[in-house]
C-alpha cells in the first residue's frame, strides 16, 4: 500500500530526512521509532502529501503523492501530531466536516460518523466545543476524524501521546484490531508500544534508517536477550562463571551467554548447575532482551557525539 | 465545488460562533453611523445621496477588513491545523479561495446591515437609487480586495498581529497612491504621465467611479485582478511553508 523509495527532506542546510526506502502492506502495523528530532514526523508529512520531499518518492495504493495528491489523498488518514482540530467546533460538527471533506453525503455522512462516535467513545461529548474537551477526548476526536473515510492506510504522528494508562491501551487495542485489514504507520517513542501493537518496527536516528525487523528481531538484537537471571540461596559467582559472564545484581546474578548458539540452552545449564550444588531457587528468569537497551545503543552513541 | 462550499460553510459558522463577528458588526455598523452622519455632515449637505456614506469606505476598511481577515491563514498555522486541511484531499487553491469567499461574504453582510442608510435617504429625499447600487457594489469589491491582501499576509506569518500591520500597510499604500495631498505632492516634481500611473494604481482613484454612479469594466478588473493576484500569492506562499 506504501512505497517509499529514497526519500529525502532538507530544511536550509540542515537534512531531516536522508534516503529513507521502505514498504508497509495491507495487515501490517509499522511502529516507527526514533529520538525527538530524527524526522519521523517529517517523513509522515511527506507520506501524507502535506510537504513535498526534496527528492525520492511516494505511492500510495498506486498513486504518487507528488503527482496525483488528491487521490492518494482520499486512500489516507492521517493524525497529525498534537491531534490539532478546529476549537471552535463541536465534536458533531467536526466529524460532519471531515466527513463532507471526504466526499461522503446523506445516509452515508450520518452512518460513518456514527460508526466513528462508537468507536472512539465520543458520544458524552458530541455537542461540547473541542476547546472545553480534555486532552484525551481532543485526542480522541482527531482520531476519529482520521478514521471517518475507514481509509485503507492510516498514518498516525504519536497516536498515544498525552493519553492516560487507560486511553493508551484503548488505542493501542485499536490500532491492533484496524490493522488487520489497513496499512497502519505510527509514530512513538513508548517502547512497549511497539510489542502491544506492532507487527514490524522501524527505528530511524537523524534522518536514516539503523533498524528494520520484527519487535521480537529486534529484541533479540539486545546484549541481553538470552541471559539467564538467577536468584538462589547458596549460588556464588565463582561457580556460575562456569557458564558465562556473570553480573552481580542486588542479591542475585545475572549469566549472559558467550554466544547466541548457547543461548538456547543456557537456561537448562543453569538448572542443572541448582541442582548439581543443591541451591535453593527463589526465582529465575529468562531474559527476552529490552528494546529500550536496543533503542539506546542504536540511537545514542550518534547524540552524543553531536 | 462542492469542497469549497463544505470549507465555507465551516468558515462562516466559525465567525458565528465566536463573539468576535458580533464586536465587528457592532463597531463597523456604529463607525459608518459616526462618519455619515457626524464626520460626513450628512445632513448640512442638504443632498438626498449617500456620498458622505461611500467616502469613508477606503479609511475604514483600512482598519475593518484586516481585522476580519488576518486570522484566516496565520490562525490555521499556530493551531496546526494547517496540516489537517491540507491532508485531506482538498487542492490548495480551494481551500484559498474557500476562505477569502467566507470572508468576503461576511464582510457583504456586515455591508447590507447597512440598509438603514438607504432607507434614510430614501424617506427624506429622492436619491438615485442607481447611484447608490453601484457604490454598494464598489463598495464590495474594494473590501474584496483589502481582504485579498490580508489573506496573503495572514498565510505569511502566524502572528494574526504582524499579518494585521502588514496588510493595513499595503492597504494604506494603495489609499495613498491616489490620495488628494499624495497626487499634489507628487505634481511638482513628476511628470503628469507618471502622477497618473501611481494614481492608477490606488483603490481610490477606481472607487470614485462607482461613487458617482458609473460600472467601469477598468474598475472592475483592478479590483479583481488585485484579488487575483493576491490570492495567487497566497498560494506561492503557503507552499513555500509546506516545502520547508
Amino acid at each position: 500500500m506504501i512505497q517509499i523509495e529514497n526519500l529525502m527532506k532538507s530544511f536550509g542546510p540542515k537534512r531531516a530526512v536522508d534516503g529513507i526506502s521502505f514498504a508497509v502492506e495491507r495487515g501490517e502495523v509499522l511502529g516507527f521509532l526514533g529520538p525527538n528530532g530524527a524526522g519521523k514526523s517529517t517523513t509522515m508529512r511527506m507520506i501524507t502529501g502535506f510537504m513535498p520531499p526534496t527528492a525520492g518518492k511516494v505511492t500510495v495504493g498506486g498513486y504518487d503523492v507528488a503527482e496525483s495528491p488528491i487521490e492518494a489523498k482520499r486512500l489516507i488518514g492521517y493524525l497529525p501530531e498534537n491531534a490539532a482540530s478546529y476549537p471552535d467546533m463541536t465534536v458533531a460538527g467536526f466529524l460532519k466536516f471531515a466527513a463532507e471533506l471526504r466526499g461522503l453525503a446523506g445516509q452515508a455522512r450520518k452512518k460513518a460518523v456514527q460508526r466513528v462516535i462508537e468507536l472512539c467513545f465520543l458520544d458524552s461529548v458530541l455537542h461540547q466545543s473541542i476547546d472545553t474537551l480534555s486532552k484525551g477526548y481532543k485526542h480522541r476526536t482527531c482520531l476519529a476524524q482520521a478514521l471517518i473515510h475507514d481509509p485503507q492506510v492510516l498514518i498516525m504522528d504519536e497516536p498515544t501521546d498525552g493519553l492516560d494508562p487507560n486511553q493508551k491501551h484503548e488505542v493501542r487495542n485499536l490500532i491492533r484490531e484496524l490493522g488487520a485489514n489497513k496499512a497502519i504507520v505510527f509514530s512513538t517513542h513508548i517502547l512497549e508500544e511497539v510489542d502491544a501493537a506492532c507487527t514490524r518496527a522501524i527505528i530511524i536516528d537523524r534522518g536514516k534508517i539503523v533498524a528494520n525487523g520484527t519487535p521480537a528481531a529486534l529484541r533479540s538484537m539486545s546484549e541481553l536477550a538470552g541471559a539467564v537471571t538467577l536468584q538462589a540461596r547458596g549460588a556464588t559467582e565463582e561457580r556460575l562463571a562456569a557458564l558465562g559472564r556473570v553480573e552481580k545484581l542486588n542479591g542475585a546474578f545475572r549469566i549472559y551467554p558467550r554466544d547466541k548458539s548457547q543461548a538456547a540452552q543456557l537456561a537448562q545449564e543453569v538448572v542443572d548447575l541448582v541442582n548439581l550444588h543443591g541451591w535453593k531457587v527463589e526465582g529465575m528468569y529468562s531474559e527476552r532482551g529490552e528494546l529500550d537497551e536496543v533503542f539506546r545503543r542504536i540511537t545514542l552513541p550518534d547524540t552524543v557525539k553531536k | 465545488m462542492r469542497i469549497i462550499w463544505t470549507l465555507i460553510k465551516r468558515e462562516l459558522v466559525a465567525y458565528f460562533t465566536s463573539p468576535v463577528a458580533y464586536v465587528f458588526l457592532v463597531i463597523f455598523l456604529l463607525l459608518t453611523g459616526f462618519f455619515t452622519f457626524t464626520a460626513g455632515s450628512f445632513f448640512e449637505r442638504g443632498e438626498a445621496s449617500l456620498a458622505s456614506f461611500f467616502g469613508w469606505h477606503p479609511w475604514l476598511y483600512l482598519v475593518l477588513v484586516p481585522a476580519v481577515g488576518m486570522r484566516v491563514w496565520a490562525e490555521e498555522r499556530r493551531s496546526g491545523t494547517m496540516e489537517l486541511l491540507l491532508t485531506m484531499p482538498v487542492a490548495t487553491w480551494q481551500a484559498i479561495v474557500a476562505k477569502f469567499l467566507a470572508s468576503w461574504i461576511f464582510l457583504g453582510v456586515a455591508l447590507a446591515l447597512t440598509f438603514p442608510a438607504v432607507l434614510t435617504v430614501n424617506v427624506l429625499g429622492e436619491p438615485d437609487n442607481g447611484i447608490i447600487f453601484a457604490g454598494y457594489l464598489g463598495s464590495f469589491f474594494l473590501a474584496g480586495a483589502y481582504l485579498a491582501i490580508t489573506c496573503m499576509t495572514s498565510a505569511m506569518t502566524r502572528n494574526q498581529v504582524v499579518a494585521f500591520i502588514l496588510s493595513v500597510v499595503i492597504c494604506l499604500f494603495f489609499i495613498l497612491a491616489g490620495f488628494n495631498p499624495v497626487t499634489d505632492l507628487l505634481t511638482r516634481w513628476a511628470s503628469p504621465a507618471v502622477v497618473d500611473t501611481v494614481a492608477a494604481f490606488s483603490v481610490v482613484t477606481h472607487f470614485d467611479g462607482f461613487q458617482r454612479g458609473v460600472i467601469d469594466t477598468r474598475d472592475l478588473v483592478f479590483f479583481l485582478s488585485i484579488i487575483g493576484y493576491a490570492l495567487f500569492a497566497t498560494g506561492v506562499i503557503i507552499r513555500g511553508h509546506r516545502a520547508g
